[in-house]
């Protein structure tokens, strides 16, 4: 695990006096927590925006978003008027969200129904590949890789054309598996699995061999259990990028019914500004309380994707 | 003397007598033997099954990237999917002198110029910071990542109150005697941009930084500390050196992420935004719309090779920059 304990750093070499050193540390520590608000700040922001009435929503921010309206309403302030705390708490916002607007719910629907499949699927794939890519030797399999490795360097602007074209060959266009289909086989849960997979000590599996274990077997009850975290990690990953996606909807996708929240919200503003913060903070739950309870696995899974000579 | 020469030269001979190899085996030759070829063979013997393993993935990959990519370089170089006349280098010469592509090819390269090599060193700052043992260090570790965990699309709104002409930062900076500016719709949209991917981009890039700070053999530090090197000496000649291939991971990582930027730029002003927000990915969409395959495959192929050029000078630089330090 990534902690501070082992840590080698500003010490008390080159003559620090213990005080200067607390002053530093100070310094430092004031500047890191200057940052962390930072960093913070935009999604507390959407949260406690959340908790305004609608009319709290306009009187605030009307002089924002008026401006991509057409139809001018009249509006209370001209200035903007960012808050932290809403002057009422209101759940008005979520109220209407969830009862009286069922589009929001339908889209955020349509992300759950595109990224769930993506994440199981490409990590059943990508479990058994890198099963593979760990127990294979020789040229042919370094090839592969480099191959998987080169794809999945590539930018959405490249792979959109040739997963474009599939999609119309199979007919499949402007459905969801236009979508989920490329999603699945995209190798970086290959990738990083096969990483993970390769540090299983091979005499463990030697062992298994020896009591007469066959390939599958070593497969579901030596190397699974031990990558269990791993999966874990690599899921979350996967999870966050595709309930992200913005690009590949757009270009896959020409009915905008079937367009994920992710790409649905940006439309929000010009017209509902008054629950567009509710709808974000439901957008964010899922990711959040991934992050919330996986937050190690997270770290974990990062740690591991780092140096891609593995 | 002579005991020793004595005793050396008898321990060989009763060495040999008390285990005869050859002979044991032959006695128990046919069945211990047996089993421990058959034993062998069990270890040696992959079986079919990492093969069957792979196959899954390995049609999906053929089927969903590399054969319609082997397509798309013989689109390239046709006129029209109909026709097919042969036209080799036509194409590229038309998408690069292609006013929008090369707007786009300019704006993004320009944003990764800037953005990369911002995310790494200061990612890489934080994960120093973090590596100081100052306090609170987890909870500093945990709100740094918090942006990585939220979709792009559920800030956009704080986004937009925070940079609009009427917004808070123009509020802020009017204090100052800043003059207003519209941010998203001005020259100094793409400032804004290199915020917002900092912002989300500077926490995973740190967890890499940090285990990365972790993997420096200890040793080596404290010696340097103990022989009188400084801060600085140890950071350059030591700390620097072991993170380079992290730097490089960081920097090819950075450069993709850069590339998904068009996200926020999409969610914040749509289909066409100012002109130095204009992204490669916004020709793309546009060109996807009109569906000419030509510009399409060739824009796509150009950029295929751009990557590898970059991702294959900077994998030499670093093997060049990092080569006496295994990594």
């Amino acid at each position: 695990m990534i902690s501070s304990k082992t840590s080698v750093s500003v010490k008390r070499r080159h003559g620090l006096s213990k005080k200067a050193q607390k002053l530093l540390m100070g310094v430092l520590t004031v500047f890191a927590a200057a940052a962390a608000l930072i960093f913070l700040l935009p999604t507390i922001l959407t949260m406690a925006n959340s908790f305004m009435s609608a009319s709290e929503i306009n009187a605030n921010y009307g002089a924002i978003f008026s401006t991509t309206e057409e139809g001018g309403k009249t509006f209370i302030s001209e200035k903007i008027n960012l808050k932290f705390i809403p002057d009422m708490v209101s759940f008005s916002q979520y109220y209407t969200v969830l009862f009286k607007s069922p589009d929001y719910l339908f889209k955020f629907w349509n992300s759950v129904i595109l990224v769930v499949p993506i994440v199981i699927f490409q990590l059943a794939v990508a479990s058994l590949a890198a099963y593979a890519f760990a127990r294979l030797k020789g040229r042919l399999k370094e090839i592969i890789f480099f191959v998987y490795v080169v794809v999945m360097l590539m930018p959405y602007q490249v792979t959109l054309v040739p997963n474009y074209l599939v999609s119309d060959w199979l007919g499949i266009l402007n459905t969801r598996a236009a979508v989920i289909l490329p999603g699945i086989f995209t190798p970086f849960a290959v990738f990083l699995l096969s990483k993970i997979m390769r540090r299983i000590p091979f005499s463990l599996i030697e062992a298994a061999k020896l009591d007469g274990a066959g390939e599958f077997q070593i497969f579901v009850h030596v190397c699974m259990p031990l990558c269990k975290s791993a999966l874990f990690s690599v899921a979350i990953l996967v999870f966050i990028d595709y309930w992200n996606m913005v690009e590949q909807p757009l270009i896959l996708l020409s009915d905008t019914s079937l367009y994920p929240l992710s790409v649905f919200l940006s439309q929000i503003n010009t017209g509902e500004i008054g629950l567009a913060f509710a709808v974000a903070t439901i957008y964010m739950i899922p990711t959040l309380l991934m992050f919330l309870y996986g937050e190690d696995y997270l770290v974990e899974g990062i740690a591991y994707s780092g140096g891609i000579k593995g | 003397m002579k005991l020793k020469t004595n005793r050396q030269g008898d321990a060989p001979k009763i060495d040999a007598k008390q285990y005869k190899i050859p002979k044991m085996s032959k006695i128990k030759n046919t069945k211990e033997k047996r089993h421990r070829d058959s034993l062998k063979k069990t270890l040696k013997s992959d079986g079919a099954f990492p093969y069957l393993c792979l196959l899954p993935s390995l049609i999906g990959v053929m089927i969903f990237f590399i054969i319609p990519f082997c397509v798309i370089i013989y689109y390239s170089m046709v006129d029209n999917p109909i026709n097919k006349e042969f036209v080799f280098l036509q194409n590229y010469i038309n998408i690069i002198k292609n006013t929008a592509f090369r707007k786009a090819a300019v704006n993004t390269l320009s944003f990764s110029l800037v953005s990369v090599p911002l995310a790494v060193v200061l990612s890489m700052l934080l994960a120093m910071l973090l590596d100081c043992k100052i306090p609170f260090v987890s909870q500093f570790r945990t709100s740094f990542l918090c942006p990585m965990m939220v979709p792009v699309a559920s800030v956009v709104l704080i986004w937009q109150v925070i940079f609009h002409y009427n917004g808070v930062l123009n509020d802020f900076l009017a204090n100052f005697g800043v003059d207003k500016i519209d941010w998203l719709k001005s020259t100094k949209g793409q400032v804004v941009i290199v915020a917002l991917f900092l912002w989300k981009n500077l926490g995973y890039n740190m967890i890499l930084f940090l285990s990365a700070l972790n993997n420096i053999p200890k040793d080596i530090v404290e010696v340097a500390t103990l022989e009188g090197a400084g801060v600085f000496y140890k950071f350059f000649r030591i700390k620097l050196r072991y993170l380079s291939p992290t730097i490089m991971f960081v920097t090819v990582l950075s450069l993709i992420n850069s590339f998904k930027v068009f996200r926020e730029v999409y969610l914040l002003t749509g289909d066409y935004p100012f002109d130095s927000l204009y992204m490669l990915q916004h020709f793309m969409n546009n060109t996807f719309r009109n569906i000419d395959y030509q510009k399409l495959s060739s824009a796509a192929i150009l950029m295929a090779i751009v990557m590898v050029a970059i991702i294959g000078a900077l994998f030499i630089a670093e093997n060049k920059f990092g080569e006496d330090v295994e990594g």
